[in-house]
C-alpha cells in the first residue's frame, strides 16, 4: 500500500544539516556514495565514468550558492539529499507501492523489486531527491543509510548515516525528531533549524541551520600617544619582568 | 502486497584492516573494509589522532582511486622520441639494471649529475637520506613550490610554523584568523578545529581574497587584494602597539625583544645582537641599569631607547627597532586601504577584536609550570587568538616576510603555544632554526655526503656556493639567489637542467612529480625543454629522466624509464617523525601503511624501489662492509631497524623492548605493535610539559628523553632575525664570503631582520595597467592536494574548470557567465570558460588548479572534458622573472611566487569554445581497463 | 519538463482514441449511431489502435515494462496506478459495446438496453481515463504549470476535440456522419482555446517559490548558484532542467494554436456549406491539423513547465 503510515511513525529519523559549518568539500557526498554502492541499494551505477559526459546515481549532491549582498553576502555549501517528507508526494503517486514510507521510524524507501521505473516519484518530490539509475531501470535515492543504523555488525557510535560519520566539519547531525532531548531536536530548536519549501506542504523531517550571524561589537583601540616619542617615553622606564 | 523484506544489519565486510590514507598531507587514519578480498568500504578510523573517525571526499574515493584505469602495470622503456609515449614493456629486473646502470656510472664518476627530485611524496626521510647515501646534492621534494616561506619564516622565528609543525588550539581559541587562499594542508584536522570553533562561538576571521571553501563559514570574509597581506598585519600590528595592547611581559621573558642589537653603522658588527664572552645575549637591564644576561631569571629588559655601551658603541634593544618599523604612519589603516582594498574602519575593529580576544578573554589553567630560566608559574596563561595561513600566504614573493610579520603578530599578543593559541605540533619546537645545515658536494665520488642535503643556513657560511659565490646545486637552493631555500627549488631544476646552468646534469630522477603539467610553472616551456636535442649532438639536453608514479600521468611520456609505483592500499609505509609529523599540539605521533591489497599488476612501491636500488649501487647505508643489503626485508625491515642515531629511528612507538617510545633500540616486532594499535602511534604529553613548550622546562625534560631536541638552549621567538642581518652584512661587504655584485642589492634589501612588505615582484615589473588582474589557483576541497584524486567518482564532482571572474569586473568586460575569454600574461595566453562570481576580490581572477588534464592521459577518453574545457593556469605563470633571469621566487627562501601572477581577460571571439593551448594525445593508460558503464558494488548486494 | 516524444504521443493518441469512444458510447445514446460497417470498423480500429498503442508507447517508456501488473495495486493513492486499472477496465464495455455496434444492433434508434448500459458505462470510464492521465501531471505540486485544475479540463476537452475530429474525418470520408461530430468538435475546440489561451496566459504569472526557501535561508534572500554539485547534467537535469526560451515558445504557442484550433475551426465552418471532394478535403484538414497541432500543444505543455527543483540548479531564474 503506498499510502503513507496511518499512524505517524513513533520515531522520525532525520538529518540536521549545519550550512553554518558545512564547507562544501564533498565528503558525505562521495562517503555515501562508497557506502551505498556496495550497500542495499547497490550499485550506484555511473555512465561513461571515463568518457566526456560522466553521470551517476548519487544519494547525496553539494551544490554551492551565494546568497545576499555586500557585506551581508556568504557562500553557502548546500547538502542536497532526502528528507523522508512526512507528507510524502513521491510515495503516494508511485503506482506499484515500490515506493514506501517505513511504518517504524518514517524511513522513505524505494522496493526496487516493485519499482517500474515510471520516474513518477521523481516528479513528485521538489526537492530532487530521487536518482533514476537508467541502467538497472529503477529509481533509487537516500536510505538514511537504513543498513547501517541498525546494523549490528557495525560498533554502536558508528551507527549513524555515512555522511554523518564521515562529515570533517561536524555539519551533519542524526537523530530521532521525535524526541524533544535528542541532538536533531536540541540544534533544531536552539539554532532555528527550518524545513526546506515548507510552503510545499511535504512536511519535510530534515532541517538545516541557517548560518549564524556574529555581531561585529568591539570598540576601537585608544590610542596611548599622539607620537611616536611620546610613544617611546611611555615605554622608556616600563619594567615588565 | 509483497515487499521484499530488508536486511537492516548485513554484514558489512569479511575483513577490517587499518592503515593509513595518501590522498593528501593530513595522512588520515583509515579503517578499510574487504568482502572477499576487494574493497567494500573505507571509513575514518575514530580512533585516529588526525582524522577522529572522519573522512574527506578524497579518502572516500579511495576505492575509485585504487580501480582507475590510468594505474601504470609493469615498468616502461622508451622506444620513440621523448614526449610521445612510445614504451615497450620490460621485467622489473631489467628496468633495475637499466636503471643501476646509469646511476653507477655518476656515483662512480660525479654524483652531482644525478638530479633526485620528488613530488608530492611522504617520504623524505627516506628519500633525503637516500641522496645523501648516493651522494648527491642535487636532492629535494616539492616543498619549494609549496610551503617553503611557511616553514622558514616559521623556523627561523618561532622554531614552529604553521601547517604540519604547529596548529591552533581549536579548543579553547576565542578569535580564529586564516589568511590566504588554497585551503590545504591539513584539511580534516581544520574542518575538525573550525566545527569546534563554531559550536564554541568563538569567532572566525578569513582574509582571503576568495570566498570559497573555509571562508565561504567565515564569520567575516576580508577579500584582500593578493600579495598585501602583509600590509594588513603591519597595520594590525600598528594599531595594537598604539594601543599598548601587547603582552609585553611575554615579550621580555620569552621573545626577543629585550635584546640589545649594535647599532654600528658600516661595521661588521652592525646590527647584531650584542653578546657577552660566552655568547649570551645582552639586556640592558632597568634594575641594574646595566647589561645583563638576557636569558636570566633575574633580567628586566628594557624595551626601548639606545644605550652607549663601555667600548663606545651604542646599542638599542630589538623591540625598539621593531616598534619603530611597525608605527610608520605608511602602515596606518588609511594609508594601506587602497592598496589592500581593506576599508579602515575593519582594519581597525580586527585589531580591537584581537586586543579583546587576547586580553579580555584571558584563559587560566590551574597548573604550575616552570620556564627555561627557572621562574616558577602557578598557573597557564591563554591568550585566545590564533592565526593560521595558508598558500596564499606562502606563494607570493613576499610571502616569507609576511608569515614572519603574522608570527610577530602572535609574539606580540603572547599568543605563542598557549592554551587558546597557536601550538608546536611535536617534534617542534626546534631550535631557531633547525640545528641541521645544507650538506655541499660529497668529498669524492662514490663517498656520501656529509650530511643531508637540506637544511637550514644561518649565515652565508653555510651556503652552497663556490669560491665564485656561484651555486653548486642544480637548483641553486643556498645560493645568493635563494640564501634561505630550506626546501629546495623543485621549480627551477628543469630549466637549469636544460640550459646546464650551473652545469649539466645527466640524470633526472623523479617521483610523483608532474614536471610536465600541472607541477610545473610555464608548462608549455617546460615541456619543450624536456624534450629538446643538442643540435650538434642530437641528444637530449636533459641526457636522462627516470619517473616513478603510479598513474599515467602528463610526466610518464616525458621519462627514459618508467618504474611503476603501487597504490597506497598495496604498500608498507611509513610516516615518519623525522618527516613531516603527524602530531597534534596534544602529543607526538606517528604511523604506518601496510598492504591491503596485492597488487594486480606487476608494480612495486617506490621506497621499496629506492631501497633496492641503494642494494645495487653498494649505497653505504644500505649495505653492511661485505656488500649485504643491511635490510634484505626490504622496506619494512629498513622501517623496523633503520636508524638515524642510536635509538631514533623511522618510528617512535613500541621500540626496544616495545615499552619503549621516542627512542630506544630497533624492535622487530614493532609492526605488529603498530598493526595491533590501528597503524599509528600516538602519545598525550604531561599536562606540565602541555603549553610553552619553547621555553618549558618540564617540556625540556620530555623532549630530551624523545629524541625530539636539537638544542640545549631554549627556544627563544625571534621577532629581530639576526639570521637575516648575518646575510645583509656579506650583502655591505662584511666577512669573506660574499655575495657576487649582481645579488648585493637584493640581498641587502630582502634580508632584513625585521618583517617587511614589499609589492610583489611581477607587479613591480609588469605593465600594472595591461595586466590590471591578480590571477590565483587553487586546489578544490574534493580533490586538494592530490592532483592524482582523478577517478570515476571525483572527476564527475568537478571535471572542468572555470575562471572566476568578479560579476562588477565582468559586467565592466561584457563577460558573461559560460563565455570564453583570453587571459593573457606576460608569459603567454589561455583560453578559458568564465564564471562570475560576487565573493571574490574584484581585482583578482581564480580558478581550481590541475583539473585540465591534457589529452589521452588518465585513462581518459580523448574528448574528456578535462582536456577539451579544462585548463591550467600554469601556462601563464613564468618560472623566471619578467625580463630578469631570476626565478619567479622568494628572494629570501626560494619559494615559487606562482600567486604573484597578473593577467588582463579579454572575450574570446564567436566559435572559440574550446580551452587553448591543446597538445597532441598521448596514447594514455589501459583504456580497456575503463568500463563503459561502472557498476562498483553489485556483487556485494548480490552476495548478502 | 523533458518533452519525451513517447508521453506526447501516448498521452494525444490514447486522448483521441478516447474521444472516439466517449463520442460512439454518446452517438449511441442519442440513437445517432451510423451502423455502417465503412464507418464502424475502421473506427473501432482506429479508436483502439490509438489507445492502445498510446498505452503500449507509456509501458515501453517505462525502466521495467515488464512489472507492469504491479502498477495496478496501488489505485487508492496513485492517480497513474487509476489511470492504468480505468485503461484497462475501459477495454470490457467498449469492447463489448463495439462487438454489439459491429454484430448485433441493426437500428440506430434502438439498440437496446444491454448497448445503451454499455455505452453509458464505456463513455463515462473514457472520461474517467483521461480524467486519470490529467491527474497524474495536476496531482504535481512540485510543477507549477500542472498542478491546476484547467490541465484536466484542456486535457478532456483536447481529447473530445481530437476524438471529434476524428470521428468527423471518418463521418466525411465515408458519407455517413451526421453534423452532431464537427459540431462537438467545434465547440470543444473553442472552450479547449480559450482553456489553454488562459492557461498560457497564466502559467507565466504563476506565484514563484523561491530558491531562498528552496535551500532554507530566510525568504527574500537572494541566492545566485554558484557551482552545481557536478560538472556534467545529472538525470535531473536533463528530466526536469528542459529549458525552451520564451521566444521559441511563443512561436509554438502560435503554431500550436493556428494548427490546433484556428485551421481546424475554420475548416470546418466552411465543412459545413461544402460536400463531396472539398468537404472530405477540409474534413482531412481539420482532423490532421488538429492532431498535429495538439501534439504541438502537448510539447509545450511539457517543454514549459518548470520543475521547482530546477532552482536548485538555476536558483530563482529557474522560475522566470
Amino acid at each position: 500500500m503506498t499510502d503513507l503510515p496511518h499512524q505517524a511513525p513513533p520515531r522520525k529519523l532525520g538529518l540536521v544539516i549545519d550550512l553554518d559549518t558545512c564547507v562544501g568539500c564533498h565528503a558525505c557526498a562521495v562517503n555515501c556514495k562508497e557506502w551505498n554502492t556496495g550497500g542495499i541499494a547497490a550499485p550506484l551505477t555511473d555512465t561513461d565514468p571515463y568518457g566526456a559526459n560522466p553521470d551517476g546515481v548519487w544519494f547525496n549532491r553539494i551544490h554551492s550558492y551565494e546568497t545576499g549582498e555586500g557585506s551581508a553576502g556568504r557562500t553557502v555549501h548546500f547538502p542536497r539529499s532526502c528528507l523522508h517528507c512526512d507528507n510524502a508526494l513521491c510515495v503516494t503517486v508511485c503506482p506499484t507501492g515500490a515506493s514506501y514510507k517505513r511504518e517504524e521510524d518514517g524511513i522513505v524507501l524505494v522496493d526496487e523489486d516493485r519499482c517500474i521505473g515510471c520516474k513518477l516519484c521523481s516528479w513528485a518530490c521538489p526537492y530532487g531527491a530521487r536518482e533514476y539509475d537508467a541502467s538497472e531501470g529503477v529509481m533509487k535515492k537516500c536510505t538514511l543509510c537504513v543498513d547501517r543504523i541498525y546494523n549490528e555488525n557495525i560498533p554502536e557510535a558508528q551507527r549513524v548515516p555515512a555522511c554523518v560519520a564521515t562529515c570533517p566539519a561536524n555539519a551533519r547531525h542524526f537523530g530521532d525528531f521525535n524526541d524533544p532531548d535528542s541532538e536533531v531536536s536540541r540544534l533544531t530548536r536552539e539554532r532555528g533549524g527550518r524545513a526546506l519549501m515548507p510552503e510545499m506542504g511535504y512536511a519535510p523531517i530534515n532541517r538545516y541551520l541557517p548560518p549564524r550571524e556574529v555581531p561585529k561589537t568591539a570598540s576601537a583601540l585608544e590610542a596611548t600617544a599622539d607620537t611616536m616619542e611620546s610613544k617611546f617615553l611611555q615605554w622608556v622606564d616600563r619594567i615588565l619582568s | 502486497m509483497r515487499r521484499t523484506p530488508i536486511d537492516t544489519s548485513p554484514p558489512v565486510s569479511d575483513e577490517v584492516k587499518e592503515t593509513t590514507c595518501y590522498m593528501c598531507a593530513c595522512r588520515c587514519g583509515i579503517r578499510v573494509h574487504l568482502r572477499d578480498g576487494q574493497l567494500r568500504y573505507i571509513e575514518g578510523n575514530p580512533d585516529h589522532p588526525v582524522n577522529k573517525g572522519v573522512l574527506c571526499a578524497k579518502g572516500s574515493a579511495g576505492i575509485m582511486k585504487q580501480h582507475s584505469p590510468a594505474k601504470l602495470r609493469k615498468p616502461l622503456k622508451r622506444v620513440g622520441e621523448r614526449g610521445k609515449g612510445d614504451f615497450v614493456e620490460i621485467e622489473w629486473d631489467e628496468a633495475l639494471e637499466i636503471a643501476t646502470g646509469w646511476l653507477a656510472e655518476i656515483r662512480r664518476t660525479d654524483p652531482k649529475k644525478l638530479a633526485f627530485f620528488t613530488g608530492r611524496d611522504q617520504s623524505q626521510a627516506l628519500t633525503g637520506w637516500w641522496a645523501t647515501q648516493f651522494g648527491t646534492l642535487n636532492y629535494a621534494a616539492h616543498g619549494g613550490f609549496c610551503s617553503v616561506n611557511m616553514a622558514a619564516a616559521g623556523l627561523y622565528t618561532l622554531g614552529g610554523s604553521f601547517w604540519e609543525f604547529g596548529e591552533p588550539d581549536w579548543d579553547r581559541t576565542r578569535y580564529f584568523m586564516m589568511f590566504g587562499v588554497a585551503e590545504d594542508h591539513a584539511s580534516n584536522p581544520i574542518k575538525i578545529g573550525l566545527s569546534k570553533i563554531k559550536a564554541a562561538g568563538a569567532k572566525f576571521v578569513s582574509v582571503n581574497p576568495v570566498r570559497t571553501g573555509y571562508s565561504a563559514i567565515a564569520d567575516e570574509w576580508v577579500g584582500i587584494r593578493p600579495g598585501t597581506d602583509g600590509l594588513l598585519v603591519f597595520s594590525l600590528i600598528r594599531e595594537l602597539l598604539r594601543a599598548d595592547k601587547v603582552d609585553f611581559g611575554y615579550l621580555t621573558r620569552y621573545t626577543n625583544a629585550g635584546w640589545l642589537v649594535v647599532r654600528n653603522p658600516g661595521q661588521a658588527d652592525d646590527g647584531l645582537f650584542l653578546r657577552d664572552a660566552a655568547g649570551r645575549p645582552q639586556c640592558w637591564d632597568l634594575g641594574s641599569n646595566g647589561l645583563n644576561d638576557a636569558l636570566s631569571a633575574d633580567a628586566k629588559p628594557a624595551l626601548v631607547g639606545e644605550r652607549r655601551l663601555a667600548d663606545g658603541r651604542i646599542a638599542v634593544p630589538a623591540f625598539d627597532l621593531l616598534a619603530r618599523r611597525f608605527l610608520d604612519d605608511a602602515y596606518a589603516p588609511e594609508a594601506i586601504a587602497e592598496q589592500t582594498g581593506v576599508p579602515p574602519e575593519v582594519t581597525r575593529r580586527i585589531a580591537a577584536e584581537l586586543a579583546h580576544a587576547a586580553f579580555a578573554e584571558e584563559i587560566e589553567i590551574r597548573q604550575p609550570w616552570t620556564d627555561f630560566a627557572g621562574r616558577r608559574h602557578e598557573t597557564m596563561i591563554g591568550r585566545p587568538v590564533t592565526l593560521h595561513a595558508m598558500r596564499g600566504i606562502s606563494a607570493h614573493s613576499n610571502g616569507f616576510h609576511t608569515c614572519r610579520a603574522l608570527h610577530v603578530l602572535q609574539a606580540l599578543l603572547g599568543s605563542i603555544d598557549c592554551p587558546g593559541g597557536w601550538q608546536y605540533c611535536p617534534p617542534y619546537p626546534k631550535a631557531i632554526p633547525p640545528a641541521v645545515r645544507p650538506s655541499g658536494p660529497a668529498v669524492a665520488p662514490g663517498e656520501p655526503l656529509q650530511g643531508p642535503p637540506l637544511g637550514f643556513p644561518i649565515g652565508p657560511e653555510d651556503l652552497l656556493v663556490d669560491a665564485d659565490g656561484a651555486p653548486q646545486r642544480l637548483d641553486k637552493a643556498f645560493s645568493w639567489e635563494a640564501p634561505l631555500a630550506a626546501h629546495g627549488m623543485m621549480h627551477t631544476v628543469i630549466r637549469n637542467a636544460w640550459a646546464g646552468d650551473p652545469y649539466p646534469v645527466d640524470t633526472l630522477f623523479m617521483f610523483m612529480a608532474n614536471m610536465s603539467w600541472n607541477s610545473a610553472m610555464n608548462t608549455t616551456e617546460t615541456m619543450d625543454m624536456l624534450t629538446d636535442k643538442d643540435p650538434e649532438t642530437g641528444n637530449y639536453r636533459i641526457p636522462r629522466i627516470i619517473y616513478s608514479d603510479a598513474f599515467e600521468s602528463e610526466m610518464v611520456a616525458y621519462a627514459d624509464l618508467v618504474l611503476p609505483d603501487t597504490t597506497y592500499l598495496e604498500r608498507w609505509d611509513c610516516i615518519s617523525l623525522l618527516d613531516r609529523p603527524i602530531s597534534d599540539p596534544h602529543g607526538p605521533a606517528d604511523s604506518i601503511r601496510q598492504p591491503i591489497l596485492k597488487p594486480d599488476r606487476d608494480v612495486r612501491a617506490f621506497q621499496a624501489v629506492l631501497i633496492e636500488l641503494g642494494v645495487r649501487l653498494g649505497l653505504p647505508g644500505l649495505v653492511d662492509e661485505s656488500g649485504e643489503a643491511r635490510y634484505p626485508g626490504g622496506l619494512p625491515d629498513y622501517m623496523i631497524h633503520h636508524e638515524r642515531k642510536p635509538g631514533v629511528g623511522m618510528l617512535a612507538g613500541w621500540r626496544g623492548d616495545g615499552r619503549e617510545h621516542g627512542t630506544g633500540a630497533p624492535n622487530p616486532g614493532q609492526l605488529e605493535r603498530y598493526i595491533e594499535n590501528g597503524c599509528f602511534w600516538s602519545e598525550a604529553i604531561p599536562e606540565e610539559a602541555r603549553y610553552y613548550r619553547n621555553v618549558n622546562q618540564a617540556y625540556r625534560a620530555y623532549g630530551e628523553r624523545m629524541g625530539f631536541l636539537d638544542t640545549a638552549e631554549p627556544v627563544i621567538v625571534q621577532l629581530y632575525s639576526e639570521t637575516l642581518q648575518r646575510f645583509r652584512l656579506a650583502a655591505q661587504g662584511h666577512g669573506d664570503r660574499l655575495p657576487p655584485e649582481s645579488e648585493r642589492e637584493r640581498i641587502e634589501t630582502y634580508f632584513d631582520p625585521l618583517p617587511l612588505w614589499y609589492m610583489p615582484f611581477e607587479e613591480a615589473r609588469i605593465d600594472r595597467e595591461n595586466y590590471p588582474l591578480h590571477a590565483l589557483t587553487q586546489r578544490p576541497m574534493v580533490m586538494y592536494h592530490a592532483w592524482d584524486s582523478q577517478n570515476a567518482w571525483q572527476r564527475q564532482i568537478l571535471g572542468s574548470n572555470r575562471l572566476y571572474v568578479a560579476r562588477a569586473m565582468a559586467d565592466r568586460l561584457g563577460i558573461a557567465d559560460d563565455d570564453w575569454v583570453w587571459v593573457h600574461s606576460h608569459n603567454g595566453r589561455i583560453r578559458v570558460q568564465a564564471r562570475l562570481m560576487d565573493g571574490v576580490n574584484p581585482d583578482t581572477v581564480w580558478t581550481w588548479n590541475a583539473i585540465g588534464k591534457r589529452r589521452g592521459t588518465w585513462g581518459l577518453d580523448d574528448d574528456a572534458h578535462e582536456a577539451t574545457r579544462g585548463f591550467l593556469l600554469n601556462h601563464l605563470i613564468g618560472d623566471t622573472l619578467p625580463n630578469d633571469p631570476h626565478a619567479n621566487a622568494d628572494p629570501v627562501t626560494g619559494q615559487a611566487a606562482w600567486f604573484d601572477l597578473r593577467v588582463r581577460i579579454e572575450k574570446a571571439a564567436d566559435g572559440e569554445a574550446e580551452s587553448w593551448p591543446q597538445f597532441d594525445p598521448l596514447p594514455g593508460g589501459d583504456k580497456r581497463a575503463a568500463p563503459a558503464v561502472l557498476k562498483y558494488g553489485a556483487r556485494f548486494r548480490k552476495a548478502s | 519538463m523533458h518533452p519525451a516524444y513517447s508521453v506526447i504521443f501516448f498521452t494525444v493518441a490514447s486522448g483521441a482514441g478516447y474521444g472516439m469512444l466517449f463520442l460512439a458510447g454518446v452517438l449511441a445514446l442519442l440513437e445517432r449511431l451510423p451502423l455502417s460497417p465503412w464507418f464502424a470498423w475502421p473506427f473501432f480500429i482506429i479508436a483502439f489502435a490509438l489507445v492502445s498503442a498510446g498505452l503500449l508507447s507509456s509501458l515501453l517508456h517505462l525502466g521495467h515494462p515488464e512489472r507492469f501488473l504491479k502498477a495496478l495495486t496501488q489505485w487508492r493513492s496513485s492517480w497513474l496506478s487509476r489511470e492504468g486499472v480505468l485503461a484497462i477496465a475501459t477495454f470490457a464495455p467498449t469492447g463489448l459495446f463495439a462487438l454489439g455496434w459491429l454484430f448485433v444492433v441493426n437500428d440506430t434508434s434502438d439498440i437496446g438496453p444491454v448497448m445503451q448500459v454499455l455505452a453509458l458505462i464505456g463513455s463515462l470510464l473514457c472520461v474517467a481515463t483521461v480524467h486519470s492521465t490529467s491527474m497524474i501531471y495536476a496531482s504535481l505540486k512540485p510543477i507549477p504549470q500542472w498542478h491546476r485544475g484547467d490541465v484536466t479540463v484542456a486535457y478532456l476537452v483536447l481529447g473530445l476535440a481530437s476524438g471529434a475530429l476524428l470521428v468527423g474525418l471518418l463521418g466525411a470520408l465515408t458519407q455517413t456522419t451526421t453534423h452532431l461530430a464537427p459540431t462537438i468538435a467545434i465547440v470543444a475546440l473553442i472552450v479547449g482555446f480559450a482553456v489553454k489561451l488562459n492557461y498560457w496566459r497564466s502559467i507565466r504569472r504563476l506565484p514563484r517559490a523561491s530558491a531562498a526557501t528552496a535551500i532554507g535561508m530566510k525568504p527574500g534572500t537572494k541566492v545566485r548558484p554558484l557551482d552545481p554539485p557536478h560538472t556534467e547534467p545529472n538525470y535531473l537535469q536533463k528530466e526536469m532542467g528542459y529549458r525552451v526560451a520564451r521566444k521559441h515558445a511563443d512561436k509554438l504557442r502560435r503554431i500550436a494554436g493556428t494548427l490546433a484550433f484556428g485551421l481546424p475551426l475554420a475548416a470546418l465552418l466552411v465543412w459545413f456549406a461544402t460536400d463531396g471532394v472539398l468537404a472530405m478535403a477540409l474534413a482531412v484538414i481539420a482532423a490532421l491539423s488538429g492532431i498535429a497541432g495538439m501534439a504541438v500543444e502537448r510539447w509545450l505543455f511539457f517543454a514549459e513547465a518548470t520543475h521547482l527543483v530546477t532552482l536548485y540548479y538555476e536558483g530563482d531564474a529557474a522560475t522566470d
